[in-house]
């Protein structure tokens, strides 16, 4: 990982530099070594532990994290400065939720890309920016694979829950990072538990934890992710939820 | 050593040489999970040092009487008694475990010949009574030596019980068990200086509690906003002042410290005191509110100062100054530019705990690589050292240490690059009169004293 910690750019020195707010021009490193910042911190929250409550005093500082660094993006208006060499780079290498944030204001308002996972075609997107499944692209095949298991209908609270994450990524407020914390007490864990469910293990790099939730879009036979968890979770998923 | 006064003492740090006394643990390079050393206090008088683990359970030493043959020998500690405090539970609503590691144990001051210290898990404080039995009654009427009930038909003639001497018994049980009042995870209790009533600090909510009731407790403090989407910050620790039954102060994650006042008002949501240091924005980056959360305050002895540790340093606080600390030592400062490594493998929350001397002039916290730092304030010195069996010979002084931060590594240096992160002293403990340290180093408990010219 990184051998030293992420810095604010002055001038145009290529070597990392302390810092972080006030609005210098954004190296393409710069910006790179914040983008992973994000990455690993939204991957951060999302991976706990399924079985023992998250600590919240961790949540809280990793959210903070992720709110200033969104507030900085929003404010040097990274996402449409992206070089052009990278967007030539492997769209699905990168994660999903970094085309979120990375999408313009335009793009959020305007209408919604057609629903292509794995393809890398993103019709509409600005011109040079990468292109990766959408956030709502993801949710499609996600909602179909709960509709796959239609028969139960308290799926519709991890769908919120689901849902809250991703509105939240592409919400147009920076400072979006709030609804994160919406029912932390109780959808928080059924999160998790989705989570976990579909994704497997999970304890590897930053890349890895979405990358393999996006190959997981791709509904699979049955409700296998479903059927992982126990009995219990599923009785308790009714409790919650009532 | 009987009649050491508080005040005794002399200047801890470099003033004094260390040396190796005892450690307590396996020495198996596999750690079993459940012995990981969680939480250690000296009790009033020093003579009990006890332990929690991730297990649940409670260890406490006692010091052996001295040795009169050997007057230069201070005497060692040994295991009083151990149980269960708290077990595995599972909570069916949420559908999540509740751990059973002791985040913390305070002693209560002792009252009788029993001693009583309250213990605590993420939700449960237990207040267990242990004391100890050295005679049996023999000679019972209702019953034989061995237990079985005897023939009241039988029984022609009545005895009085004799008391007899028994190997000496040392007995936890628990007297209290104060539950369900929190709803996220308890990081601190604190006894009051009325001996009477303590409290318990959760993330977002502290409680008051007397000893005696269990039923209910009153809530002093809540920072639960209305809409759990605006949570920004925690509460990380809480204290009670040390004589002044009223004041008590919690720390934040943001970095700040609220003094309160419980004359003032029901629920102390308004504080009396508001300590934060204004941010260096030369030194800001993405890290620097992480950096900055506190994870442990501690009142002086006198109660004229606090001290708090967040990530970096360890800072003192005259609590009539509110605009910034007395001093700020750095604990590795060397870590700064690692912080995006400390991060990505979740060492930067790691929650180090402070202590003070009996005098208060010095203050000792932990480090990784199972490197401990002590800070004398008088002198203004600090000193590294490190907690491991390579240095277990009995009373050998510990050797200074150094990290290399860059350049040329001298000899007997270590580079920041080759510390070990795995190994982290987060508890240590100051014996209340005299130059004893406690310090805990994953699953082994190391004892050091200073050596006696």
């Amino acid at each position: 990982m990184f051998a030293r910690g992420l810095k604010r750019k002055s001038a145009e020195d290529g070597e990392d530099v302390e810092g972080g707010l006030a609005g210098t021009q954004a190296t393409p490193s710069y910006s790179l070594q914040r983008q992973s910042l994000l990455d690993m911190s939204l991957v951060k929250l999302q991976l706990c532990h399924m079985l023992v409550e998250p600590n919240l005093c961790r949540s809280v500082l990793i959210a903070n994290t992720v709110r200033q660094i969104q507030e900085e993006m929003t404010q040097d208006g990274t996402w449409r400065v992206v070089a052009p060499q990278a967007a030539g780079r492997a769209p699905l290498d990168r994660l999903v939720s970094t085309e979120i944030l990375c999408r313009s204001v335009r793009e959020q308002e305007g209408e919604r890309p057609a629903p292509d996972v794995g393809d890398g075609r993103m019709p509409g997107l600005v011109p040079g920016l990468s292109a990766v499944p959408s956030a709502q692209a993801l949710r499609s095949p996600q909602s179909s694979l709960w509709e796959v298991d239609s028969s139960r209908e308290n799926r519709g609270g991890f769908q919120k829950s689901l849902d809250q994450i991703f509105e939240t990524l592409e919400s147009k407020t920076p400072g979006s990072v709030e609804e994160l914390f919406s029912d932390v007490d109780s959808s928080y864990y059924d999160l998790d538990a989705v989570l976990t469910g579909m994704v497997g293990s999970t304890q590897s790099g930053h890349g890895s934890g979405l990358q393999a939730f996006t190959s997981a879009a791709t509904p699979p036979p049955g409700s296998s992710c479903r059927s992982d968890l126990g009995e219990l979770d599923h009785a308790v998923e009714i409790l919650v939820e009532t | 050593m009987a009649g050491a006064g508080g005040g005794g003492c002399p200047a801890g740090g470099n003033d004094l040489q260390w040396c190796f006394s005892q450690v307590k643990g396996a020495v198996d390079e596999d750690v079993a999970e459940a012995d990981i050393i969680s939480t250690v206090e000296f009790n009033y008088s020093g003579d009990l040092l006890a332990t929690g683990d991730k297990g649940g359970r409670v260890v406490i030493f006692q010091r052996e009487q001295e040795n009169k043959s050997r007057p230069h020998s201070r005497g060692e500690y040994n295991v009083y008694s151990t149980f269960q405090s708290h077990e595995p539970e599972f909570d069916y609503l949420k559908s999540l475990e509740i751990e059973e590691k002791i985040n913390k144990i305070r002693w209560l001051p002792q009252q009788n010949a029993a001693h009583f210290l309250l213990s605590t898990n993420d939700k449960t404080i237990k207040l267990w009574k242990i004391s100890e039995r050295d005679k049996r009654a023999e000679g019972y009427n209702l019953k034989d030596e061995d237990g079985r009930l005897r023939d009241p038909f039988r029984i022609t003639a009545l005895r009085v019980p004799i008391l007899k001497p028994m190997d000496l018994m040392v007995e936890a049980s628990p007297r209290r068990i104060f539950a369900n009042a929190h709803t996220y995870h308890i990081n601190s209790i604190s006894v009051n200086s009325d001996h009477e009533t303590y409290l318990s600090a959760d993330d977002l909510r502290i409680n008051l509690w007397h000893l005696e009731i269990t039923d209910r407790s009153f809530n002093i403090v809540d920072i639960k906003p209305v809409n759990m989407e605006e949570l920004t910050e925690v509460i990380t620790a809480a204290e009670f002042h040390p004589h002044q039954c009223n004041v008590f102060v919690y720390s934040s994650s943001k970095g700040t410290i609220r003094l309160c006042d419980m004359r003032s008002s029901a629920l102390c949501d308004r504080h009396a005191k508001f300590f934060e240091e204004p941010e260096d924005p030369s030194s800001r980056s993405f890290f620097s509110e992480i950096i900055s959360s506190i994870s442990d305050v501690k009142f002086s002895h006198s109660g004229r100062y606090m001290m708090t540790r967040d990530y970096l340093s360890v800072k003192v606080w005259d609590l009539n100054m509110e605009s910034r600390p007395v001093e700020t030592h750095q604990v590795h400062e060397y870590l700064r530019s690692k912080l995006c490594s400390l991060y990505e493998n979740d060492c930067i929350f790691d929650k180090f705990e402070c202590c003070w001397s009996g005098s208060d002039s010095a203050i000792m916290t932990g480090s990784y690589n199972n490197f401990f730092r002590m800070f004398d304030r008088t002198t203004r010195r600090d000193v590294t050292l490190e907690a491991s069996r390579e240095n277990s010979k009995p009373r050998a002084s510990l050797k200074p240490r150094k990290v290399c931060t860059g350049g040329k590594r001298k000899k007997d240096e270590i580079s920041v690059d080759s510390l070990d992160f795995n190994k982290k002293i987060l508890h240590t403990a100051w014996h209340p009169a005299e130059n004893i340290i406690a310090v805990a180093a994953t699953n082994n408990l190391y004892i050091f004293q200073d050596k006696v010219n």
